[in-house]
């Protein structure tokens, strides 16, 4: 098989992993704050409902979380999902389990941030929602920038997983056309994929810190 | 009717008594200076006046208008919603360490609670923004950020952003004690320019030259309490208990 054959047979593959990669941020950045919020709550159910997520969340494998979306619903309650749950139990299984990530990441930026910030607001009369929305989001991203960006490289490399329940991404590509010839190149193929990928990511990420950094 | 008005004001941060029965007023165009030894509370009684803190007894009136409301079993509590809102607009605070919001710019920080609070137009916001800067003597640093600013410069933004509000009363907590001592007298000198212009302020400092020029009043607190007040003169010229000459002396 020639080079431009493997390519076009890989490149079905890289738009699922690319369209999990995109779904799962625009979800679970936003769902992460929610979830941040709601671990900060004053509500003592709420927040350690929260907590006990976060923390099943961050202490089980992704893999596992992806089968039970995916197998949970039929051998729970006996659902017989459509055809294309497939791909939306991965949404979902990454979404969950990101948000929760961020969550952790979103609370330490906004606990980090001095009362003083809270207290001048508060003096000058912004509302609740105005203090959180103008003047401590926009800090608090500028700080967890760093943490963010891990986090998105890691869930490049974690699109992979898919391939437990047979989401075809890339990887599980690469891996049927490498056994068919027994032969390594779709593998080193699929490395540079992750990698050339990574390469945009950690450069929109440093783009991205650099505008954020006009002030200290 | 006072401008400000405190009655019997008590404050405890668990089993520490910090404010111990306070009452003072505040005339319009009057000056007050607070001075008094680390930890007599003179932040904490700001931090009430102006709401930061919750007070446990007491009462405190801005032109008659409760600030607290007490509830069926007597505790005071914050008044809310439009009331709040109201109320709020009557004072402004100078913190001692500025808390200027380090992501807008000079103008932003003292336009921006006009544009997002008050909903004046953005043209209306920097004309007063403008003004208020040029007599800060900042005109220069309008689209500079805070931390392109000395202590003394960021010191006189953060009183230009209170005053675009146009508060009746400005409250100041040792607006120069995180300054080096020549940055100290430009931020002095801002405020004797308010004074000469009957701005209502109230000033807790330990400057005690300063208070003794600024000042219509001077009060001096010791332990939670008022221990002594009167004017200028006679609190530096003449104190009357051993604790205030003690405190003054230590200036000297
Ligand atoms: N949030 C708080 N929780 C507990 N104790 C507090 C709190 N704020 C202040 N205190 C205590 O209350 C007392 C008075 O503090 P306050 O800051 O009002 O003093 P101060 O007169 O402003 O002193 P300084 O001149 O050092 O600023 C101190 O003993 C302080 O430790
Ligand atoms: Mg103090």
């Amino acid at each position: 098989m020639d080079l431009l054959t493997l390519l076009s047979n890989l490149s079905d593959g890289m738009i699922v992993s690319i369209q999990i990669f995109a779904l799962t941020l625009v979800l679970s950045l936003p769902l992460g704050l929610i979830v941040a919020l709601g671990r900060m709550s004053k509500n003592p159910i709420l927040r350690n409902l929260v907590k006990v997520y976060i923390s099943f969340m961050r202490g089980t494998p992704l893999m596992l979380q992806l089968m039970v979306v995916y197998f949970g619903p039929y051998y729970m309650f006996g659902l017989i999902m459509p055809r294309g749950y497939r791909f939306y139990a991965v949404i979902i299984g990454f979404a969950l389990n990101y948000a929760a990530y961020f969550a952790e990441i979103y609370r330490g930026g906004i606990e980090s941030m001095p009362v003083g910030q809270y207290e001048a607001a508060k003096i000058l009369g912004y509302s609740k929602v105005q203090t959180f929305f103008r003047i401590i989001m926009p800090q608090v991203i500028r700080r967890i920038i760093p943490s963010i960006t891990n986090e998105v490289i890691t869930l490049v490399k974690d699109t992979s997983l898919a391939y437990v329940i047979s989401v075809t991404e890339m990887f599980t590509v690469a891996r049927a056309v490498a056994s068919a010839q027994a032969n390594m190149m779709p593998y080193v193929a699929a490395g540079v994929f992750y990698y050339v990928f990574n390469f945009v990511v950690a450069t929109v990420m440093e783009k991205i810190e650099n505008k954020l950094s006009y002030y200290r | 009717m006072s401008l400000l008005e405190i009655r019997q004001l008590k404050k405890s941060f668990g089993d520490l008594q910090v404010i111990k029965n306070i009452s003072l007023k505040v005339e319009q165009g009057e000056v007050i200076a607070i001075i008094g030894p680390s930890g007599s509370g003179k932040s904490t009684l700001l931090r009430c006046a102006t709401m930061l803190e919750s007070i446990d007894a007491g009462d405190i009136l801005y032109l008659g208008e409760s600030a607290f409301k007490a509830d069926k079993d007597g505790m005071p509590h914050k008044v809310t919603g439009a009331e709040l809102k109201k109320i709020r607009s009557y004072f402004g605070l100078v913190f001692q360490d500025f808390n200027l919001f380090p992501h807008f710019s000079v103008m932003k920080n003292v336009t921006d609670a006009l544009i997002h609070t008050q909903n004046k137009s953005k043209e209306e916001a920097y004309d007063i923004g403008r003004r208020l800067l040029t007599k800060m003597g900042l005109s220069e640093k309008e689209n500079a950020y805070p931390f392109q600013l000395s202590g003394g410069q960021q010191q006189r933004v953060s009183i230009a952003r209170a005053l675009a509000l146009n508060p009746k009363v400005l409250f100041f907590d040792e607006p120069t004690s995180a300054l080096d001592p020549e940055l100290t007298s430009e931020v002095l000198k801002v405020i004797k320019s308010l004074a000469k212009e009957h701005m209502t302020m109230v000033i807790v400092t330990h400057e005690m030259n300063f208070a003794k020029e600024v000042a219509n009043h001077v009060i001096f607190m010791d332990e939670g309490v008022i221990a002594e007040e009167g004017t200028p003169e006679e609190v530096f010229g003449n104190p009357k208990s051993d604790r205030t000459k003690a405190f003054i002396k230590g200036y000297q």
